[in-house]
Order: structure tokens, then C-alpha cells, then sequence
């Protein structure tokens, strides 16, 4: 199986404060990878390290495919986007295209097609001229998720993309993202829900202020830590 | 009386200066309003007026500077020093270009910039321009000379061809940075993570649109004086942003809503004597107001449906 992220004894945080460290890990192609952990363990912080957004204090981070910016997609997880702001669906979409345009000032028909079949295949095709800031939450993460689709289809980094989802649009998110990973789009995703975590990934790194796991999710339901929190899920697997 | 006055409108636009008033008004108007949109969605609608005031303390400095160098220099240099007299803006622009990349091209790195550190930044340049003015001024009629500074009274009837000419090739230059950055823009401004992320330089676009911001209002200085620009900037945004749902529609839109108010703002000052400046801002709030009924009708009717 081909390696497409290899990191290394990362120490992470912000103007040298340190926030996590001795972070070692590795994504396949293909791989679901879940990060977990409590408030404030610095999963988003590893997330922006992987995006290049925040460089780690010390550490690696290769990528031995030679991946590039334009191949990672990203769902962040409070999206900043003010509430005011006036955008269509259709336009921020298309804006996932943006990496892989090159200098290339207007769209081109090749970029705005990715984008058509990327809302086809979210099902958000018939709202493209609706404005974003009136959509619901769940449309919300699914047209950001088509965006981060148009970046690429090889690695998607996605923070928390079922926060404030009622469990219906939950799980349909969580269905969406098995799809993709399926047609071999590699999932990084951080979440708080350890119960479906073990349920849909394949790899589980728990994060803390040093991580407490990193592995198959089958070893993690037997760790301790694993089982503290599945037992707390109470059998809420969906 | 209705004919009276288009009698006054054509004998007015017979005259070069009044023609020329007509254009940079409308360029500049159009220019401030393709960046406002950007400026106002940033939540930097308050960084037009800081620049601004920016920009009449350079002017005041260079003023005063020119005369110096008259004064100490002969006749022999004044050939070379002969341009930065007629243009002030030599001085000006740069100096707007440098504060307004500190501003908005370089706040991720120098986190100073914050809000109360550019209320300084815009009083303290007002105080220091003042200052200089009143000390320093030629002896002329100095409140008057303030006046029109801040508020644009007459500058913008007084335009040289030289003033016109630089102000063709700035709106030319904004609006061909605009379109052609304008995806990238949208980008940035809507998402600068993921934009950054999926391997877009979002610093670049911001000093990018540093630099087109500290142009534009150097240029609507003399439209509407410098207290008066960020009506410029942030009044046709905001009225589209009521009824547009879209960047595109906003963009378009705030554009054509700051071009027709601008114009008419000029006619009207001549028909009724008003001054420039404040006769477009008061045009840019009555659209403002009538954009806002519009969109709470508009966002009434959705509801019921
Ligand atoms: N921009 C920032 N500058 C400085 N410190 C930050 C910044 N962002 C986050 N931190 C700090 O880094 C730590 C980790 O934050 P991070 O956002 O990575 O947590 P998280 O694991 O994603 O938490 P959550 O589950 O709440 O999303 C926190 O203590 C936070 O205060
Ligand atoms: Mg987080």
C-alpha cells in the first residue's frame, strides 16, 4: 500500500508554546483515519500542521508520493465565513478549483465541469444558485465538502464536519464520507464521536497532550483508553 | 424651471473642467466600489478611512517639503523638482502604499494592527497633517485649504489634464487587477485558510489588494476629500449587499449603484450649488436606505411563501 503522509515526532503549537508532542504517524492511500481526543488537545492544531497553515515547532512531515497543496482538500471546522457574507453555492464550489488553475485568471470549462460533477455527486446540485448563508447546517458541510471534492480526490482533511448536525444529517454525512473513501479518496477526520469513529475508520490516533494511541481501530477497542471511551458511547453505534 | 435647469446642465458641460469632473468622478467611483465589496467582507471597512487620513498627512508633509526645497534649492533644480510640485501624489502614493500594506498585507505576521492601534495611526496622522498645514501654510486661507482636504469641496472641479490623465490609467490598472485577480479575491476574501491551503498565496492577494486599496483612495481624495471616502468604499457594498445574493451580483451591482450615484451626486452639486463630496455620499445613503427597504420587503416575502 502506497504511503502518502508520514509524520514524525511533531511538536506542535503556536510561537514556540507547545501544545502537543511526539506525534508520529502514517496514512495509506485509502486509509480512514480518525483523530480523537479532548477539547483543546490540539487536533485542529495538527490538522493546520498538515495543511501547512501552521508549521509544526519541530518534527516531519513527508509525504512520499510527493503530495502537494493542491492535493489535499479541507473542511475546516468552524468555517469563519461571516455570517453576512454574499456567495452562491455554485461559486464556492467552483473556488475548490482555484489550486489547480495555475495562473489562469477565469475558470475554465474543465474546472467548472469538476465542479458540476463534484455538486452531483453531493446532491446539491439543484441549490448551485442558492446563497450560502441561507442554507441549513448539514447543506452548509456538504457544500464545503464539494469544494474541498474540487480541490482534490486523493487526501480530504476534514475537522469535525458533523458539529451541530442532528443525527439524521449525521449519519447521511458520515454515509457520504464512507462513499468516498470507498471510491479511494483517503479521510483524515477529526471527531468527537469515538463511537462512530470506531465504527467507519480504519486507523484511530488519540491525541492528547502526547498521543495516547496510534493504530488499527481494532487494537484501539482494546486499549484502555479505547474502552473508557467506547463504554461511555453506551452502544450507540450506528 | 425643469428646463431652466437642463439649461444650466448642458452650459455647465461645455466646460472642459466640468467634463473632466464627470469622468474621474465615475472612475473613481467605480474603483472604490469593485474594492469595497472586498474591504467591507474583510472587516477592514474602517481601514479606507484610516488610510485616508494617511494619506492627507503625506500630502500635507509633501506640501510643505516642495516648498523647502524651493526655497533652498535654485532655479536650476527646480526642472526635476517641477513634478512633485504639480504632483504631490509622487509622495503620497507611496507613502498610502507602504501604511496600507503594514495594514492589511502584513497583519498575519505583525499582529499590532488591531483596532485601536489604527484609530491611532488615523488620528495621529489628521493631528501631524493639521499641524503642518496651519503652521506652515503659505499665509493663503488655511480652513479653506483644510477644508478642501478633508471634505473635497472644489478639488475635483479643479482637476489638470495631468490629474485626469493619472486618473484614467489608475482606474484602468484597478479594474484590470481586479478582473483579473477576481476569483482569487473571492477566494481569499471568503476563505483564506482553505485558500492558502489548497496552494493559493492568499499573502499575495492581500497585498495585492493592500496596495490597489491605498491607490484608489489616494485618487478618491480628490473626488470627495479624505473624511469622506470611506463613504465611498463601504456605502455601495453594504446597499447591494441588502438585495444580492451573490458575489458577482454584489460586485456588479454595488458598481453600478456607486457610477449612477456618483453622477448624479455631480449633477447635482452643480444644479444646486452643493459641494461635491458630500452631495455623493448623501446619494450613496439615500440608494443605501432604498436597498434596505427593498431587501426587508424581499426577505418578508420569502418568509410567507
Ligand atoms: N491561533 C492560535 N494561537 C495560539 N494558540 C492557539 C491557537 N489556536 C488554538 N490554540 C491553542 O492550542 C490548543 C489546541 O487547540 P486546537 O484547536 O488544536 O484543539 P482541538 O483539539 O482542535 O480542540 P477542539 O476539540 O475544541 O476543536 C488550545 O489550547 C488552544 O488554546
Ligand atoms: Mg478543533
Amino acid at each position: 500500500m502506497e504511503t502518502q503522509i508520514i509524520c514524525n515526532d511533531l511538536v506542535l503549537g503556536y510561537d514556540g508554546k507547545v501544545v502537543s508532542s511526539g506525534v508520529s504517524f502514517e496514512v495509506h492511500r485509502g486509509d480512514y483515519l480518525c483523530i480523537v481526543g479532548e477539547n483543546g488537545a490540539g487536533k485542529s492544531t495538527l490538522i493546520k500542521a498538515l495543511l501547512g497553515l501552521n508549521p509544526p515547532i519541530s518534527g516531519t512531515i513527508s509525504a512520499p508520493g510527493g503530495l502537494k497543496a493542491a492535493a489535499i482538500g479541507y473542511l475546516p471546522q468552524h468555517t469563519e465565513v461571516q455570517k453576512d457574507f454574499p456567495a452562491s453555492v455554485k461559486e464556492i464550489v467552483l473556488s475548490g478549483c482555484l489550486g489547480k488553475g495555475g495562473f489562469s485568471p477565469f475558470y475554465t470549462s474543465g474546472q467548472k465541469m469538476l465542479a458540476a460533477r463534484q455538486m452531483e455527486r453531493l446532491g446539491i446540485t439543484g441549490m448551485q444558485n442558492r446563497c450560502y448563508r441561507e442554507l441549513s447546517g448539514g447543506q452548509k458541510q456538504r457544500v464545503l465538502l464539494a469544494r474541498a471534492l474540487c480541490a482534490t480526490e486523493e487526501v480530504l482533511l476534514l475537522d469535525e464536519p458533523v458539529a451541530g448536525l442532528d443525527p439524521m444529517v449525521t449519519k447521511e454525512m458520515y454515509g457520504i464520507i464512507e462513499n468516498l473513501n470507498r471510491d479511494g479518496v483517503t479521510i483524515i477526520m477529526v471527531s468527537h464521536d469515538i463511537a462512530a469513529a470506531v465504527h467507519y475508520a480504519t486507523h484511530i490516533l488519540h491525541l492528547s497532550r502526547t498521543p495516547l494511541f496510534f493504530g488499527k481501530k481494532e487494537d484501539y477497542i482494546k486499549t484502555d483508553t479505547g474502552r473508557i471511551f467506547t463504554s461511555y458511547a453506551g452502544g450507540e453505534t450506528p | 424651471m425643469i428646463a431652466e435647469m437642463m439649461d444650466k446642465l448642458v452650459m455647465y458641460f461645455q466646460y472642459p473642467f466640468v467634463q473632466r469632473a464627470m469622468v474621474a468622478g465615475v472612475l473613481i467611483a467605480l474603483c472604490s466600489s469593485l474594492l469595497g465589496v472586498t474591504l467591507v467582507l474583510k472587516r477592514f471597512s474602517f481601514i479606507g478611512d484610516g488610510l485616508s487620513h494617511v494619506a492627507f498627512g503625506a500630502l500635507s508633509l509633501s506640501a510643505i517639503l516642495n516648498r523647502i526645497m524651493l526655497a533652498v534649492s535654485g532655479a536650476a533644480v527646480q526642472g526635476i523638482l517641477g513634478v512633485f510640485v504639480k504632483n504631490q501624489m509622487l509622495l503620497v502614493m507611496p507613502v498610502t502604499m507602504l501604511v496600507a500594506w503594514l495594514l492589511l498585507g502584513a497583519t498575519k505576521k505583525s499582529k499590532i494592527m488591531g483596532d485601536a492601534s489604527l484609530a491611532m495611526l488615523s488620528v495621529g496622522s489628521l493631528g501631524i497633517g493639521y499641524l503642518i498645514m496651519n503652521k506652515f501654510s503659505s499665509g493663503g486661507n488655511v480652513s479653506s485649504d483644510v477644508c478642501s482636504t478633508l471634505f473635497g469641496s472644489t478639488s475635483i472641479l479643479t482637476l489638470s489634464d495631468f490629474d485626469l490623465w493619472m486618473c484614467v490609467i489608475m482606474s484602468v490598472v484597478v479594474v484590470a487587477v481586479f478582473v483579473l485577480c477576481y476569483n482569487k479575491i473571492f477566494a481569499v476574501t471568503f476563505d483564506a485558510d482553505f485558500a492558502t491551503a489548497t496552494g493559493t498565496r492568499a499573502g499575495v492577494y492581500n497585498t495585492v489588494i493592500a496596495l490597489v486599496t491605498a491607490a484608489v483612495i489616494v485618487l478618491a481624495m480628490n473626488l470627495v476629500g479624505s473624511l469622506l471616502i470611506s463613504g465611498l468604499v463601504v456605502f455601495p457594498a453594504l446597499s447591494a449587499m441588502r438585495v444580492f445574493k451573490s458575489f458577482k451580483s454584489v460586485v456588479i451591482s454595488s458598481a453600478a449603484i456607486s457610477v449612477l450615484s456618483a453622477a448624479v451626486g455631480i449633477v447635482a452639486s452643480i444644479l444646486l450649488s452643493t459641494p461635491v463630496g458630500s452631495t455623493i455620499v448623501v446619494a450613496q445613503l439615500i440608494v443605501f436606505i432604498v436597498f434596505s427597504i427593498i431587501g426587508i420587503i424581499n426577505s418578508k416575502g420569502r418568509k410567507k411563501v
